[in-house]
């Protein structure tokens, strides 16, 4: 098996390409994601490669992208739309909402709607309070859509791969501060299953489950905390929907000690809901339990302002140093 | 155009339409009934706009529907059995009972998706001719809607992005004056017919009573579509006699005199009238159609109230494809 090193944003396209050159009725719909190659340069060369049809610009216009989508996908399609920033999914939310989830639960099966909405989030990047939202929890609140939250090249690759050829609808959330990360990644299909967490660092101390971008601040703060004698494992949950729960809980009950770590607000966020699983399944384990997010209020402008809000490796270290004693 | 159509079209609109507005009636009966939970909306008095347009519909041309749909299943070749038993819950039903009155999907006969959202189902529509488009078939797509979606974003993006990628899809607007309770002049200034102009795309002002108006403005809007010259919007003035839902009276917000007024354009009444003034039918034919679609109703009923409810099962199943 040859391994390459890529960035994250290549593996998406990787992702994308291949898929879009294995199957005719894979096709991308979304704004300047065409000849411009993406707001952020993702679809860089698909134009050039699959042309107009396969690779389809539209005006601003996130309803009708995403309403587009589910219409096609009922129709046998693969469509991969993108929304430029998550925050936009709010313009969308009907089709996204109360439409896709539920095409194939209100029809009792008769449809089924196949379709990837790809978007990326843009916290801690002075984008101010428009551009800046990660709230996941509002799609596992939400079911009927599946979920996946990459922090690594391969992962975004493998996910984005099975996600395009599954049958179920899928919620795609890229984080725009590792679109430039570099990983590894195998020449070989490497499809990665939803539903399955990657223990991305073992240790005995404290479990840190990190999402998205928290990954590689939670592997920075377990080299930290090495030092410290204290030994973290960081477990990635890769997908939100199915959250794999099952690995969650063990680590939790072998370590004891317990932190989630994400760019979304505090209240309701994806911690929350580990926190209730872990206290249902597995309380009578646990010594301590901390959510490391970031405060309940919009992200500030101000550079200083933003670097108070945005959660990183020392705040993670901070917390599991607290549960620790 | 009235000479053109012929009488076999003529019969079998008058046919959809009269079973329309049967169904709806007993819809109502069961409701006060208690055998029809939830909601409904009925869509008596806007016969002509469902059987007009889908009498220029080939059987597999596509319809995406709405709340107020039941008319919309009629016309598009839905039997009762399956409408009625959707709107009790019944295992029989176009969604296996998961869907109610305001979600029918039948795909045996073109009907893809109702949506309840207003105006919801406007860019799911287009997403529906653009696949039409992209697999190269001469087919297109109807999306019903009302007066009220017209006002909401989607309608805008959708109609947009369909004009500028000429996509097979015509647009049916149902005016039907009211938007719940809200009179359509107190919601807009123009003609809705108006705003293709905005789009680069034709629209048309149909007399939604005239079921031949419809028909004619239908046949016209469908083959610039299958021809792929993009979309079409109609507008078709219509009027529901009763309130927006089963459980309203429609009367807090009109008049009776109103309501009367436009019950003398009814347009069943008046397509009776012609076939009877130009021969095209007798008394005794139109009387057979009639009583042949209430003992087929009656038969839908029964079955639909026979059938049990779907089992506990079918959710764990239904979630995920």
């Amino acid at each position: 098996m040859q391994l390459r090193t890529i960035s994250y944003a290549q593996g998406i396209r990787e992702a994308l390409a291949e898929e879009m050159r294995r199957d005719e009725k894979v096709f991308l719909i979304g704004e300047d994601i065409g000849r411009f190659g993406g707001a952020f340069k993702v679809t860089e060369g698909l134009f050039e490669e699959f042309g107009p049809e396969r690779v389809r610009d539209t005006p601003i216009s996130e309803n009708a992208i995403v309403g587009a989508a589910i219409g096609a996908a009922i129709m046998g399609y693969h469509p991969v739309a993108e929304i430029m920033y998550m925050d936009f999914l709010h313009e969308c939310s009907d089709q996204l909402i109360n439409n896709l989830p539920k095409m194939h639960f209100m029809t009792g099966g008769k449809l089924k709607a196949p379709a990837v909405i790809r978007t990326q989030y843009s916290f801690g990047r002075n984008t101010g309070a428009q551009h800046s939202q990660f709230f996941p929890s509002l799609y596992m609140n939400t079911p009927g859509i599946l979920l996946a939250t990459p922090s690594t090249p391969a992962d975004a690759k493998g996910l984005l791969k099975t996600a395009i050829r599954g049958s179920n609808p899928v919620l795609f959330v890229e984080a725009n501060a590792l679109y430039s990360s570099k990983g590894e990644v195998s020449d070989d299909e490497a499809l990665l299953e939803f539903g399955e967490a990657d223990i991305k660092r073992e240790g005995n101390d404290v479990t840190v489950v990190a999402i998205s971008r928290m990954v590689r601040e939670a592997l920075l703060a377990a080299d930290t905390l090495a030092s410290e004698g204290i030994s973290v494992e960081v477990i990635d949950p890769r997908t939100l929907v199915p959250l794999d729960t099952d690995t969650i809980i063990s680590s939790a009950k072998k370590t004891g000690r317990l932190i989630t770590a994400e760019d979304s607000c505090r209240t309701c966020g994806v911690g929350a809901e580990i926190v209730a699983r872990i206290a249902e399944r597995a309380m009578d384990y646990l010594e301590g339990i901390e959510r490391v997010a970031c405060p309940d209020m919009p992200a500030p402008f101000s550079p200083p302002l933003l670097k108070t809000c945005v959660p990183t490796s020392e705040t993670i270290a901070k917390a599991a140093r607290k549960i620790m004693q | 155009m009235d000479g053109v159509v012929s009488k076999s079209i003529l019969l079998s609109m008058y046919q959809s339409m009269i079973r329309q507005r049967i169904l709806e009636e007993e819809v109502g009966e069961l409701y006060r009934a208690g055998l029809i939970p939830g909601l409904a909306h009925p869509y008596v008095g806007q016969e002509a706009v469902a059987a007009g347009v889908c009498a220029a519909l080939e059987k597999d041309d596509l319809v995406v529907s709405n709340h107020r749909g039941h008319g919309h299943s009629i016309a598009k070749g839905v039997p009762e059995e399956a409408i009625l038993s959707e709107l009790m819950g019944k295992d029989s039903g176009t969604c296996s009972g998961l869907g109610g009155s305001m979600h029918s999907t039948y795909l045996q006969c073109g009907l893809m998706f109702s949506t309840a959202i207003v105006g919801g189902g406007i860019p799911l529509s287009v997403g529906i001719a653009l696949a039409l488009k992209m697999d190269k078939k001469t087919k297109c797509v109807v999306c019903f809607f009302g007066d009220g979606a017209t006002n909401t974003g989607a309608f805008h993006e959708a109609v947009n992005l369909a004009a500028i990628w000429k996509l097979p899809v015509v647009f049916v607007c149902e005016n039907n004056q009211y938007a719940v309770s809200a009179p359509v002049s107190s919601s807009t200034l123009a003609r809705i017919a108006q705003r293709s102009q905005a789009y680069g795309i034709p629209g048309r002002f149909v007399d939604g009573m005239n079921v031949l108006d419809v028909y004619a403005a239908a046949s016209e809007a469908v083959s610039r579509a299958k021809k792929l010259e993009g979309p079409t919007l109609l507008e078709c003035e219509t009027y529901r006699y009763r309130g927006h839902g089963i459980y309203d009276t429609g009367l807090s917000y009109r008049t009776r005199e109103e309501i009367a007024k436009w019950m003398d354009r009814d347009p069943i009444q008046a397509l009776e009238k012609k076939l009877l003034a130009e021969k095209l039918a007798t008394v005794e034919e139109l009387e057979a159609i009639r009583s042949m679609a209430k003992e087929k109703l009656k038969e839908a009923v029964k079955f639909a109230e026979e059938r049990p409810y779907p089992p506990e099962s079918l959710l764990a199943k239904s979630l995920w494809a």
